[in-house]
C-alpha cells in the first residue's frame, strides 16, 4: 500500500530525513524506533503533509497515488491517519462538529452522501465505547482541558471514526499510565484488519507488548539503519541504541 | 466647505421645524448643544481619541434629514424581519432610528414604560426631563452634541423599583429610504433600584443607499439593578454608524454590554461606563468581523469612581482583506475606588497582509489597592490547529472557518439570553461562510 523511496525532508532548511526507504503492505504492523532527534516524528509529519516540512528528494506512493502531490486533507480522505504525539487543543471547536466535518468531507470525497444525524450520533456512541471515552469529553471542545491520557484516547477515537487504511501512531504511549495504555492498545488492536496497516512510532518496547509488530525498524540520523522482526525491539530494550550507533558509524 | 458648518446652517434654518416634530424636553437642550457643537466641530482625525478614524468623512456626504418625520410609505418591516426565534414577544420595530412603526409590547408589568421617547417626553415630561441629556451633556464629542441638537425621537424605557422583565426586549431598527440619509436616534433607559431588563438592539440597513446613523444612548442603572444590552450592527458597506453609549451604574448594579459588528461599512462605537456606586460590576464585551474595506473602531472608557467595583472587558476582532480595526480601552481608577478589579483583554486575528488593527490599552490608576490587568494580542490562525484539522480530512477553507468560529466563540458565550446566543452562533457562522444576508427568513433573504 505504501512505498517510500529515498525520502529526504527539511524543516526550516535543516535536513532531517536523509534517504528513507520503507514498504508497508495491508495487514502489517511496522514499529519505528530510534533515539530522540532521529527523525521519527518528521517522518509522520511528512507522510501526513504538514506544510512546515519540505520534501527535497524521493517519492511516496500510496495505493499507486503520488502522496506528495496531495493536500493533508486529501491524504486523510485516501485513508492516512496520524495519532499525534501532541494532540492540539482547539477551544471553541466542539468534538461533534469536528468529527462531523471530517467524516462528511471524506464521504464527499468518495462520492457518498453525508451521514444522517442519527447515524452519525450512533457511530459516535459506538466508537466512543471502544476507547471507554466519557460522553462528557465528546461534548467538549477538541482536546480542551483533556488530560494526557484522554487526549491519546481521543486520537484513537478519531481513528475509529475515520477508519483509515494506514494509521501512524506517533508516540501514542508517551504520557500514558498502564490503564490508559491498555485501553488505547485495545482500541488499536480492535481496529486492525488484514485490509489496513499500522506504523507505530515509539521509544520503548512497552507499547509493543500490547501492539505486536511484524517488523521493527531503527531510525537513526534520518535513515532506517536496521530492520528486523519483533526480536529487534527486545534487543533494543535490553541493549539501548548505542550499539546501533556504533555499527552505523563503523 | 466646512463639513460641520453645513449642519449648523441646517439647524438654524430648520429649528422651528425640528422642534415642532419633537417634545419640549428634547427641544430644551438643542440650542445649548448646538453652541457646544459650534465650538468644537466634528472630531478631527488625529485627535487623541480619534487617531485612526476620520469621523469628518462620515458626515461629509450631502445627507438628507427627515426633519418633518415623514413616515415611510411602505412598512419596511414587511420586507425585512429580524427575528430571533423565541424572542419575538417584546419587539419594538423602528425605521431609520426614530420613527415608530408599531409597538406591539404587551404584558409588560405595571409601571413599565417602553416605546417612543418623544411620546414619553410628552406624557411624562418630569420623569424624562430628570434624566434626558444628563449623561451625554458632559461630552465634548461633536457627534454627541450634534445628535442632541437634531434628535427628535428615539427609544425610551423606564423600569420601576424591583420590577423584573422576564422576556428580553428587542429593538429592531431598519435604516431604510430612497435617499442618502442621516438619522439621529436617542436611547434613554432608566432602571430603578433592583430592576432587571435585557435589551437587544439591532441595526440593519436594507437599502443600497448611503446612510449615516447616529445614536446616543443614556442608560441609568439604579442600585442592585441588572441590565443587559446587546448592541448588534448588521449593515451595508455604504453605512456609517456613530454610536455613543453612556452608562451610569449605582451601588451593587450589574451591567453587561456586548457590542457586535457582524457586517458594516464604517463604524465608531463609544462606550462610556461610569461605576458611580460601590460594588458595581460591568462586563463590557465586543466583537467585530470585518473584511473588504470595512472599518470598526471601538472606544471604551470605564470610570471606576467608587470602591470595590469590577470591570471585565473582552473585545475580539477578525479582520480580512483590507479591513481596519481599532480598539481603544481606557480604564480610569479614581483615588476613591479602592479594591477595584479591572481586567481588559483585546484579541485580534489579522488574516491578510492588508488588514490593520490598532489596539491601545490605556490604564490610569490613582488608587493603590487595586487589581488591574490588560492584554492585547494580534496574530493569525494557529498553524498547528489548522494542520490538525486538515489531517483529519477537513478542507483548508473549512478548517479556517472552524478556527475563526472558535476564536469568536467566547464573546458570544457571554450572552445571557440562550436563544440569542444560539442565533448569533449561527449568524457568525454564516458571516464567515459568506452567506450572511440579513438575519431571518424574510423576503430579502429567501
Amino acid at each position: 500500500m505504501l512505498t517510500i523511496k529515498n525520502l529526504h525532508a527539511n524543516i526550516q532548511g535543516k535536513e532531517i530525513l536523509k534517504g528513507i526507504n520503507l514498504t508497508v503492505k495491508p495487514g502489517e504492523v511496522h514499529a519505528i524506533m530510534g533515539p530522540n532527534g532521529s527523525g521519527k516524528s518528521t517522518l509522520s509529519m511528512v507522510l501526513t503533509g504538514n506544510p512546515a516540512y519540505e520534501v527535497t528528494t524521493g517519492t511516496i506512493e500510496f495505493y499507486g497515488k503520488d502522496l506528495l502531490a496531495l493536500s493533508p486533507e486529501e491524504r486523510a480522505h485516501e485513508g492516512i491517519f496520524l495519532s499525534f504525539q501532541y494532540p492540539v487543543e482547539i477551544p471553541g471547536v466542539s468534538m461533534v462538529n469536528f468529527m462531523r466535518a471530517a467524516l462528511n468531507a471524506k464521504r464527499k470525497y468518495w462520492g457518498e452522501e453525508p451521514l444522517s444525524a442519527t447515524d452519525f450520533l450512533k457511530m459516535m456512541r459506538e466508537k466512543r465505547a471502544l476507547v471507554e471515552m466519557d460522553n462528557k469529553l465528546v461534548n467538549r471542545s477538541v482536546n480542551e482541558g483533556f488530560s494526557g491520557g484522554e487526549k491519546k484516547r481521543n486520537e484513537i477515537f478519531q481513528m475509529a471514526m475515520l477508519q483509515p487504511r494506514l494509521s501512524i501512531l506517533d508516540e501514542t504511549d508517551s504520557g500514558l499510565d498502564i490503564d490508559a495504555l491498555r485501553i488505547v492498545s485495545k482500541g488499536v488492536n480492535h481496529l486492525k484488519s488484514d485490509q489496513n496497516a499500522t506504523i507505530v512510532i515509539t521509544h520503548y518496547q512497552r507499547l509493543l507488548d500490547y501492539i505486536a509488530p511484524d517488523f521493527v525498524h531503527v531510525l537513526y540520523n534520518g535513515r532506517i539503519v536496521k530492520s528486523g522482526g519483533p526480536e529487534l525491539a527486545l534487543e533494543l530494550e535490553e541493549k539501548g541504541y548505542d550499539w546501533i550507533k556504533k555499527e552505523v558509524e563503523a | 466647505m466646512n463639513i460641520a458648518q453645513q449642519y449648523i446652517d441646517i439647524f438654524h434654518e430648520n429649528l422651528a421645524l425640528i422642534n415642532s416634530h419633537s417634545a419640549p424636553v428634547l427641544n430644551g437642550v438643542r440650542e445649548e448643544a448646538l453652541r457646544r457643537f459650534e465650538a468644537t466641530g466634528l472630531p478631527k482625525k488625529g485627535e487623541e481619541a480619534f487617531l485612526h478614524t476620520d469621523i469628518e468623512s462620515f458626515y461629509a456626504p450631502d445627507y438628507g434629514l427627515n426633519l418633518s418625520r415623514i413616515q415611510p410609505t411602505e412598512n419596511p418591516h414587511a420586507i425585512f424581519q429580524c427575528a430571533v426565534p423565541g424572542l419575538d414577544n417584546n419587539r419594538v420595530s423602528v425605521c431609520s432610528g426614530d420613527i415608530f412603526l408599531r409597538t406591539p409590547l404587551h404584558d409588560l408589568p405595571e409601571g413599565v414604560i417602553a416605546g417612543s421617547l418623544c411620546e414619553a417626553a410628552t406624557a411624562y415630561p418630569e420623569l424624562v426631563g430628570r434624566y434626558y441629556g444628563k449623561l451625554a451633556q458632559g461630552s465634548s464629542d461633536g457627534t454627541v452634541t450634534l445628535n442632541t441638537a437634531f434628535v427628535q425621537d428615539g427609544f425610551f424605557l423606564y423600569v420601576p423599583h424591583n420590577i423584573r422583565l422576564e422576556e428580553p426586549l428587542q429593538l429592531v431598527n431598519l435604516v431604510h429610504g430612497p435617499h442618502e440619509t442621516l438619522s439621529n436616534r436617542r436611547l434613554l433607559i432608566i432602571l430603578e433600584e433592583g430592576a432587571e431588563v435585557r435589551l437587544l438592539s439591532c441595526d440593519h440597513t436594507i437599502d443600497k443607499c448611503k446612510f449615516l446613523f447616529s445614536t446616543v444612548g443614556e442608560i441609568f442603572v439604579g442600585e442592585r439593578a441588572t441590565f443587559d444590552y446587546y448592541d448588534l450592527e448588521e449593515s451595508t458597506l455604504d453605512t456609517h454608524r456613530v454610536a455613543s453609549t453612556f452608562v451610569r451604574q449605582e451601588s451593587g448594579s450589574n451591567v453587561l454590554v456586548n457590542g457586535i459588528t457582524l457586517h458594516n461599512g464604517r463604524t465608531r462605537n463609544n462606550y462610556y461606563i461610569t461605576l458611580a456606586g460601590t460594588d458595581a460590576e460591568i462586563q463590557l464585551y465586543g466583537m467585530a468581523i470585518a473584511d473588504k474595506r470595512q472599518q470598526v473602531d471601538n472606544y471604551t472608557n470605564i470610570d471606576h469612581q467608587a470602591p470595590r467595583g469590577s470591570s471585565n472587558e473582552l473585545f475580539k476582532y477578525v479582520l480580512e482583506d483590507s479591513a481596519t480595526g481599532v480598539f481603544n480601552g481606557r480604564i480610569l481608577v479614581q483615588p476613591e475606588a479602592q479594591k477595584t478589579a479591572a481586567l481588559q483583554t483585546n484579541r485580534n486575528l489579522c488574516s491578510s497582509q492588508e488588514a490593520h488593527i490598532y489596539t491601545q490599552p490605556q490604564l490610569e490608576i490613582y488608587a493603590d489597592d487595586v487589581k488591574c490587568n490588560h492584554g492585547a494580542t494580534v496574530g493569525q490562525l494557529d498553524s498547528n490547529a489548522l494542520f490538525y484539522l486538515r489531517s483529519r480530512g477537513i478542507p483548508e477553507a473549512e478548517a479556517r472557518t472552524l478556527l475563526k468560529l472558535a476564536f469568536t466563540h467566547d464573546v458570544i458565550e457571554k450572552i445571557r439570553i440562550d436563544k440569542l446566543k444560539e442565533r448569533l452562533h449561527k449568524l457568525v457562522e454564516r458571516r464567515f461562510r459568506g452567506t450572511l444576508d440579513k438575519c431571518a427568513g424574510c423576503r430579502i433573504c429567501q
